[in-house]
């Protein structure tokens, strides 16, 4: 409440407050995005404050994160929250029966769009789900013959957790390196195989970094040596075209809220021909072919069915749109602002995911300088920690530029104005950052920062 | 129902960007009036009445969607 009040307050002070003001005559858009009608979360006492006019919230350019719920995903979420609510397992009335038929309908919305079968589609809890199935189940399934599992340095920290807990169980793992450019090395891949290998785990595109590993050659180098191929394309999917047949994908991770759909749910595809064999995590009635027991959330699902079917529909149209205003975004600092990194391949790369390390400007302060965009540096389930990303110490980022680094998110609602603005408000800060800097002081006087000898205190 | 008329699909046009408009969230706003005003561009030259009667459909289904979410 007392929060909720202060944030008001600020909202009214910055307002008011006669600071550079951007030419943007845009209506709703002044200092920051303008909500029309103040959300739910807002108490009601609002009322009592008309000087504030519209809610003023943060741009969001943290789409990594999360993306918000596409208007035609709700949609069609909506009448399976209010009047068909039955059970989809339930088999003797029709409730049951239009919960189930509308949960099969997902299912095959979300195998269309990565080319499988609706019965390799599982509906699970999320991503994070979706991977521990993936490794924890065939590793334990194979585990009498099969003790070795290949995964990155730079994937996320569920498939790194998973591969943790199975070494507790007695399995060998070997963690690739990942090159400057953050794709892995193929022959590195090749000859870490062993004969008693049962799953490799690569992602399609990474979170904080945004490269595009070559999951094609990937699946190619799995299926000649006879090794399960998992992928983590909660990044990636509805973004890029995935064909799970034409990359020899053998189980693929899917997660609802990255593709503009619901939070807490997700699926996971597992080949049947030829058949990948899976140990259970959660055990229970039996449901989703024994594979994840438990009542299958219908109005989750058909969110997450939906925003496939939508990105199916829109990914060229998005891609096309996202790739021009990256172009836009990494051009305009670039030129304005020296001794700026791009992380990550600039050729494999993602282009709604721009990680930018600014040299000599410590990454936090810049984060809260920008403080009417909602940005991250490096990804959410490490946010709270104040070391540098595990991420950008794999592909060899200095200490110094990692901890530097922001991660820009552009996404389907992502505006021209919003990129611009973006861009203007980093560019000021970095610049006012970097004046305050004394180690920016002695690089513009030429002095090179590796061969100082910082004395021992 | 007679085939869609030139007038028929841009009154769908301007309903359509008048019920976008009305969307409370800045984002939402932005994307359904540019997405609408590309799509509609995009397929301006599509002749065959079968695909345009297809893509009205659509429209209509989007149109009512925009309304009921706005």
């Amino acid at each position: 409440m007392l929060l909720r009040a202060a944030w008001r307050r600020a909202a009214v002070a910055v307002t008011a407050a006669p600071g550079p003001k951007p030419a943007a005559p845009t209506r709703g858009l002044r200092l920051r995005v303008g909500d029309h009608a103040p959300q739910s979360a807002v108490p009601a006492d609002t009322a009592a404050a008309p000087e504030a006019g519209p809610v003023l919230r943060p741009l969001y350019m943290d789409v990594q994160a999360t993306t918000p719920l596409d208007p035609r995903v709700l949609d069609a979420m909506l009448p399976y929250l209010i009047n068909y609510y039955g059970n989809p397992h339930s088999r003797t009335h029709a409730y049951g029966w239009e919960s189930e038929a509308a949960m099969e309908r997902a299912r095959q919305q979300v195998a269309s769009l990565i080319g499988a079968d609706p019965r390799e589609i599982i509906f699970t809890s999320g991503a994070t789900e979706s991977n521990n199935i993936a490794i924890k189940g065939v590793a334990r399934f194979y585990r009498l013959r099969k003790k070795h599992l290949i995964t990155t340095q730079t994937e996320h920290k569920c498939v790194l957790d998973s591969c943790r807990s199975l070494e507790a169980e007695g399995f060998q793992v070997t963690y690739l390196p990942v090159q400057k450019s953050g794709i892995i090395d193929l022959k590195e891949l090749e000859a870490a195989i062993q004969p008693d290998t049962s799953l490799v785990s690569v992602m399609t595109v990474n979170n904080e970094i945004g490269v595009k590993q070559p999951i094609a050659e990937i699946g190619r180098i799995c299926s000649s040596r006879k090794v399960y191929f998992h992928t983590d394309a909660a990044q990636a999917v509805g973004k890029i075209p995935l064909d799970v047949n034409d990359m020899k994908i053998d189980l693929m991770s899917i997660s609802g809220h990255k593709i503009y759909g619901p939070k807490g749910v997700g699926a996971i595809y597992i080949r049947r021909r030829p058949r990948v064999r899976v140990e259970a995590l959660q055990s229970g009635g039996g449901q989703e072919r024994g594979m994840r027991s438990g009542t299958v959330p219908t109005p989750l699902v058909v969110g997450l069915g939906a925003a496939c079917e939508v990105a199916q529909q829109e990914m060229e149209y998005d891609h096309k749109r996202i790739s021009k205003l990256s172009e836009r975004l990494i051009q305009n600092i670039m030129k304005s602002l020296p001794d700026v990194v791009m992380n990550g391949d600039p050729e494999h790369h993602y282009p709604g995911c721009i990680n930018l390390s600014f040299a000599y400007v410590e990454g936090e302060s810049l984060l809260m300088a920008l403080k009417d965009v909602a940005l991250s540096s490096g990804s959410a389930c490490t946010s709270a920690s104040l070391e540098p990303s595990y991420v950008l110490r794999a592909i060899g980022t200095d200490e110094d530029l990692a901890h530097s680094s922001i991660r820009f998110g552009i996404g389907r609602f992502t505006t021209e104005e919003e990129v611009d603005y973006t861009v203007e408000k980093c560019i000021q800060h970095v610049k006012r950052l970097r004046e305050m800097s004394p180690l920016w002081e002695m690089v513009q006087d030429g002095i090179d920062l590796k061969s100082i000898k910082w004395t021992q205190h | 129902m007679a085939a869609s008329s030139r007038a028929q699909v841009l009154d769908l046009y301007r309903a359509m960007l008048r019920e976008s408009k009305r969307f409370s969230a800045y984002n939402y706003r932005t994307y359904a009036v540019r997405r609408i005003r590309d799509a509609f561009r995009e397929n301006k030259n599509v002749k065959d009445p079968v695909e345009i009667q297809t893509l009205v459909n659509k429209a209509k289904r989007d149109l009512g969607i925009i309304r009921r979410q706005a």
